[in-house]
């Protein structure tokens, strides 16, 4: 791998990180997912029906794809904690996504109980993946506490508004020592590759990809915004000027 | 007895075990976890863990999401 994303120690060609909510059905995200070319996509914990299927691991079995267990849903450090233990029983992983907001109009994270939660799941050996705000003093103590990854929010979820303070992740950005992945908010692809030039180690998004008109192509779109933003982040963009600057030299008369 | 599978309530057998409830109400075999009373019981122990009347049993699975 030529610029490997690197969590915990475990290395991902791919920089950006997709969810499954939202498709219209399996074959839709299926098409969507390998468009993107992702290689860690979230799924969330709810209660199995009985007789019925997971239809959405095998999927990624199928693919290729590392399922990334979330807890979306849990308002409290206390049933975060028990919806990753019940993450790692049913699908046999450690890692943990996790998410806990603390209302539904915002879907914001609470950020009392997402340390509390860190903190304990961290203590239990899981590889913890923070989804927080786009708070750079969280941030900085969510990495102390001993999470894998930290996961600013662009915007609330759902929303598309994009990357609302951009300084923020900069800062976040700035002195992090783990890797930061931009999660929510993301809108189109611009706002995938400006994650990537703030320099974002990667970009987690879903309802971009799975509620566009044409997910597929919204993935492929995903895949080469996230692409760009990192050359364009490592090559080191021009200072921006108030006077513009000639690129010819001269005049060619007199 | 009855106990609460899911949120609904459900009639068993006194000597039911968790390994026993999963089988007969039919859910897969892999892919599930299992909480009883608030406490993940990890899958080898589902043969060994009997139930309570009223016992509070959780079964849940990945689904989209994220």
């Amino acid at each position: 791998m030529d610029d490997p994303l690197i969590i915990a120690g475990r290395e991902f060609g791919s920089r950006l990180i997709t969810g499954t909510g939202g498709a219209a059905n399996l074959a839709v995200l299926e098409r969507a997912l390998i468009a993107s070319g992702t290689e860690l996509t979230t799924v969330a914990m709810r209660r199995a029906d009985a007789g019925g299927g997971t239809g959405v691991l095998e999927l990624l079995r199928r693919l290729g794809i590392e399922a990334l267990p979330n807890t979306a849903g849990c308002r409290t450090a206390a049933e975060a904690v028990l919806t990753a233990q019940l993450a790692r029983e049913a699908l046999g992983t450690n890692w943990v996504k996790l998410e806990v907001v603390a209302d539904e109009d915002t879907l914001l994270p609470d950020p009392v109980e997402l340390l509390d939660a860190a903190e304990q799941l961290v203590d239990r050996g899981f590889v913890v993946l923070a989804y927080t705000n786009d708070d750079p003093v969280l941030a900085l103590k969510l990495e102390e506490t001993g999470c894998a990854a930290v996961m600013p929010l662009g915007s609330p979820i759902g929303t598309g508004l994009g990357i609302r303070n951009p300084h923020n992740i900069e800062m976040i950005v700035s002195r992090a020592s783990v890797p930061i992945v931009l999660d929510a908010g993301i809108g189109t692809a611009s706002d995938a590759a400006l994650a990537m030039e703030l320099g974002c180690d990667a970009v987690l998004l879903a309802t971009a990809v799975t509620r566009a008109q044409d997910p597929e192509r919204m993935a492929a779109a995903m895949r080469a915004a996230v692409e760009a933003g990192r050359l364009a982040r490592q090559a080191g963009r021009i200072p921006q000027r108030f006077w513009a600057q000639a690129s010819s030299p001269g005049r060619p008369i007199g | 007895m009855n106990v609460v599978l899911n949120g609904t309530p459900k009639q068993v057998s006194e000597n039911t075990t968790l390994e026993v409830l999963l089988r007969d109400f039919g859910f897969p075999e892999r892919g599930i976890a299992v909480a009883v009373d608030g406490s993940v019981v990890p899958r080898a122990s589902w043969p060994a863990t009997g139930l309570h009347p009223d016992a509070t049993v959780e079964v849940l699975t990945a689904v989209q999401g994220g």
